[in-house]
């Protein structure tokens, strides 16, 4: 299987997301100018600051050439994640729901957190039992998800929330503490915490690995949400 | 033609910029000022007035969470985005 990790003018964690991927299966970088998907099994949104984040986080990538093509894959039902920055542009893009905004502290925030598994019935998480703790860092400074409670309650009811920050662990006033979520169809992921920071012991923690791990062994199977 | 685009955050959407002016302005020595909200004006020139409306829909505001304001030489157009959110106090 074959992951792609889009590269914005400003994206800072390509190169992090690549090695990542490459742990699991093959990976190649996608310009943002670029609209040949071919070949690709999985996109990977990274994290960074692409096009500046000028205006809002990730709403002038949203129109980058490359998000048309990943719109087109995300139609077709092939695994898109985005991470951080890619979880804005993807909420912009309206391939998921709700939006991000600046954290309520104010602050960066830059700091290992712990994450529960909510869901392991996505491609995103199926190497994770439910309930498992995940430590993963965060780094951002526009991480508050934030969408309608009547959304909410809708993502909620349909499992939408694959991971929550821990109790006591919410570094950004995320409503209901949420910290990455799935489109309806399964397909689509975005979270605000880093997994591609966290594939080596050595860096303090593996555990990102987990979800790289699971789309490896979901990738080359159809779309759509597991059994 | 000239054209200004207010955008705000939406009622009741936690605005922490704002909120970080406000608590600074007792130590200025500004009394009494409260609720403050912060939002960004783009300045314009646009050919065809008629579609910056959905030229804010599109890019320049996410209607989730932002309202925004057109004004044409000085005539005001309002979205009518209803009001959402239930950030305050998370």
């Amino acid at each position: 299987m074959t992951f792609g990790v889009l590269q914005f003018p400003g994206s800072c964690d390509d190169r992090d997301a690549l090695m990542a991927c490459a742990r699991v299966g093959e990976a190649r970088l996608v310009w943002h100018a670029d609209t040949d998907l071919s070949g690709i099994d999985v996109i990977v949104v990274p994290g960074g600051f692409s096009y500046g984040d000028y205006l809002r986080a990730g709403a002038i990538a949203r129109f980058a050439p490359a998000m048309e093509a990943v719109a087109e894959h995300a139609d077709a039902g092939r695994l898109v994640l985005g991470i951080c920055n890619g979880f804005q542009v993807l909420c912009e893009s309206g391939l998921l729901p709700g939006a991000l905004l600046p954290n309520d502290s104010m602050r960066f925030v830059c700091r290992q957190v712990d994450l529960t598994v909510e869901s392991t019935e996505t491609a995103f998480s199926g190497e994770c039992r439910p309930g498992d703790r995940l430590s993963i860092p965060v780094k951002h400074q526009t991480g508050r998800y934030f969408a309608p409670s009547d959304q909410l309650d809708e993502l909620e009811a349909r499992g939408g929330v694959v991971l929550r920050y821990a109790p006591g662990e919410n570094p950004n006033g995320s409503a209901r503490d949420i910290a990455g979520i799935v489109n309806e169809r399964g397909t689509v992921m975005g979270l605000m915490p880093h997994p591609e920071h966290a594939v080596d012991p050595l860096t303090g923690s593996a555990d990102g690995l987990r979800i790289f791990a699971s789309l490896a062994s979901r990738a080359a199977e159809p779309a759509g949400v597991s059994a | 033609m000239r054209a200004k685009v207010l955008i705000r955050p939406k009622e009741g959407i936690l605005d922490p910029q704002g909120k970080a002016i406000e608590r600074t302005l007792p130590a200025l020595g500004f009394r009494g000022v409260s609720q403050v909200r912060v939002g960004r004006l783009v300045e314009l020139e646009a050919d065809d007035p008629d579609r910056l409306a959905e030229l804010c829909e599109k890019l320049l505001a996410n209607p989730l969470i932002e309202d925004y304001e057109i004004e044409l030489d000085g005539a005001a157009q309002t979205s009518a985005g209803p009001v959402s959110g239930e950030a305050r106090g998370q």
